[in-house]
């Protein structure tokens, strides 16, 4: 996943005979040409809703696709009030905190006992937790509602963070367990010896350890649940309750012929998610490729 | 490397200390996990198979009815169209990103520059809300402001009952096939360079090599990936519901989005129970049937 490793097989490559180098050379334009052109098609459709975001509908019905001619911010002012993405956002925003924070406690304990403790049956629980992540939500969705109404925890946000936690964890523990395997039991039995406790090495000396593989799973988290759309239209009715990707759906479905309006607000959920990414973009990466099978 | 949970399930050490100190310690570092998971996940998808066999509305009391909702299942033709938009989902979402994927990789791992710029680029559809990427999609398939538009072509894409599930199927793999390149890529970069350098020497092409060379050197990734594609196609959901709601007139309903309705539009809870059992009884078998070929050393 490293640059380092990125390199390797071009550096192995280059001090061979002259002829592959040179039919390589040849190639190396049309590869570009086609990766730009893949890139194009990948990044085409955010760069469009950019444009429009600053166009009014007129402009848009007459260039769908072409830069805006000003530089026009009322379609941001307008879908910003207009979506009340004020209460929306801090909404996702207390989401995404309380299910990161809980992901990451109950997954970091579960983490530590199958990695350093000794689970009789701990094969089993890495099992399960691995069906568990595979297991389609539409097994589980209806009767969950309805025990969840009974309980008086649907149209709240503990009962969906709940919901969120208890569906991130088990891929969440497993990362970290594979982070965990990493820290020899050394440090962890030397500690032992000096009379620590399983609480006191778990925190004291495997949680500094294992500060990477948390922040791996705290960004991924959060990443999910400003995402999440299934289990928010599901669970969430109250218009002040709801978090930004349902009300930014319900906004689009009232101003559906307001493309200048609706990209701007798309905006909004889009912005920091790409920026964060592009800032991150290693972290992100490996994460997401490990947690794929969701 | 997207496969670490079930490669390594086996490889929990067993440090040096007697078995008899810390296993009930253990257990309870592992509760909070197991009993909220429970709570959500389990318990509920038990109570499914037991509801699967009842007639519920889901606020009322259930009447066990035997096997009426799967027979039910059988002969409804809405089930048949479900199930044969899930075949051609499977064939399109199993095909096109995979060679896009493949050849998004195969081309970055043949590059020096820009390598991590492109694999960025390509990965973010993939980051992005699927609400978001329905909406801007949404907005280039309309007729009145999309490609199409621009291309002078006004078709409704979406609201064409002919058109409206591959328009959707393209959105999907549009998010999709860039997350592939990603992951292949990284297979790809496992492969032993030495190998290359062994098939140029026998005088193999390109496409030799990447068929010969490449393509075995990370199998294991493609074999595991292909299985997954089967399980997200009977998941698909998102795109289905925000785009078209399996609309128009049902041409893009597929069974998870029909059991949906079932369960919160149509108060028939225990047939929807049925319908998610089923799913998760065919997820069973493919997981089962790569297990099996495992075994017999298909992936090795």
């Amino acid at each position: 996943m490293t640059t380092s490793t990125l390199e390797r097989p071009a550096t192995k490559a280059a001090p061979r005979a002259a002829r592959p180098m040179r039919s390589e050379r040849r190639a190396m334009p049309v590869y570009y040409l086609i990766l730009i052109a893949l890139a194009v098609f990948a990044i085409g459709p955010m760069i469009a809703l950019l444009f429009n975001a600053f166009k009014n509908n007129a402009e848009i019905g007459a260039n769908p696709l072409s830069p805006p001619t000003s530089l026009s911010l009322s379609n941001f002012t307008e879908a910003w009030t207009r979506g009340d993405f004020a209460t929306t956002m801090l909404n996702s925003a207390i989401l995404c905190l309380g299910s990161v924070v809980g992901t990451c406690f109950v997954a970091g304990l579960a983490a530590y006992a199958l990695s350093h403790l000794n689970v009789r049956g701990g094969n089993g629980v890495v099992a399960y937790l691995f069906l568990s992540s595979a297991l389609p939500v539409q097994l589980f969705v209806v009767p969950l509602f309805f025990m969840w109404t009974n309980l008086g925890l649907t149209d709240t946000r503990p009962g969906l963070i709940l919901i969120y936690i208890a569906t991130d964890a088990p891929f969440a523990a497993l990362l970290l367990r594979s982070f965990l395997l990493k820290i020899p039991h050394d440090f962890t039995e030397a500690a032992r010896l000096d009379g620590a406790s399983d609480w006191q090495i778990a925190w004291r000396v495997v949680l500094p350890l294992a500060w990477p593989g948390l922040l791996t799973v705290a960004l991924i988290v959060g990443l999910w649940s400003w995402n999440e759309f299934f289990w928010a239209i599901t669970f969430i009715h109250d218009p002040e309750l709801r978090p930004i990707s349902t009300s930014f759906m319900a906004f689009q479905d009232q101003y559906s012929t307001d493309w200048g309006l609706t990209s701007a607000a798309a905006i909004f959920m889009l912005g920091p998610v790409v920026l964060l990414f592009l800032l991150l973009q290693r972290k992100f990466v490996a994460g997401l490729t490990s947690g794929g099978i969701k | 490397m997207i496969a670490p949970s079930v490669t390594t399930m086996d490889t929990a050490p067993t440090g040096g200390r007697p078995k008899s100190r810390g296993s009930k310690r253990a257990w309870l570092f592992l509760s909070p996990l197991l009993i909220l998971n429970g709570l959500v996940v389990l318990g509920p998808a038990l109570a499914t198979v037991y509801y699967a066999f009842t007639d519920w509305s889901g606020l009322g009391p259930a009447t066990f009815i035997g096997f009426d909702n799967f027979t039910r299942a059988f002969a409804d033709p809405a089930v048949h169209d479900a199930l044969w938009h899930n075949v051609i989902w499977f064939v399109l979402f199993g095909s096109i990103p995979t060679a896009m994927g493949l050849l998004g990789a195969y081309l970055l791992s043949q590059v020096k520059r820009f390598q991590v710029l492109f694999r960025a680029l390509y990965f973010i559809p993939y980051v992005v809300a699927s609400v978001v990427n329905a909406a801007v999609w949404k907005m280039l398939l309309s007729p009145t402001s999309g490609i199409g538009h621009a291309m002078g072509i006004d078709h409704a894409w979406l609201g064409d009952p002919d058109t409206s599930l591959l328009s959707v199927n393209f959105v999907v793999d549009w998010h999709w096939w860039g997350f592939l390149a990603v992951v292949y890529l990284a297979a790809m970069q496992g492969v032993d360079p030495e190998l290359y350098d062994a098939a140029k020497m026998d005088g193999a092409n390109r496409w030799q090599q990447f068929t010969s060379v490449t393509l075995p050197g990370i199998r294991p990734t493609v074999v595991f990936l292909s299985l997954m594609t089967v399980i997200w196609t009977l998941k698909a959901f998102d795109y289905i519901f925000i785009m078209t709601g399996g609309g128009p007139a049902g041409s893009s309903e597929v069974v998870s989005t029909l059991m949906y309705k079932q369960a919160f539009n149509e108060y028939e809870a225990g047939y929807a129970a049925a319908l998610g059992l089923t799913m998760t009884v065919i997820i069973g078998f493919v997981l089962a049937g790569y297990q099996y070929l495992k075994r017999k050393g298909w992936e090795e």
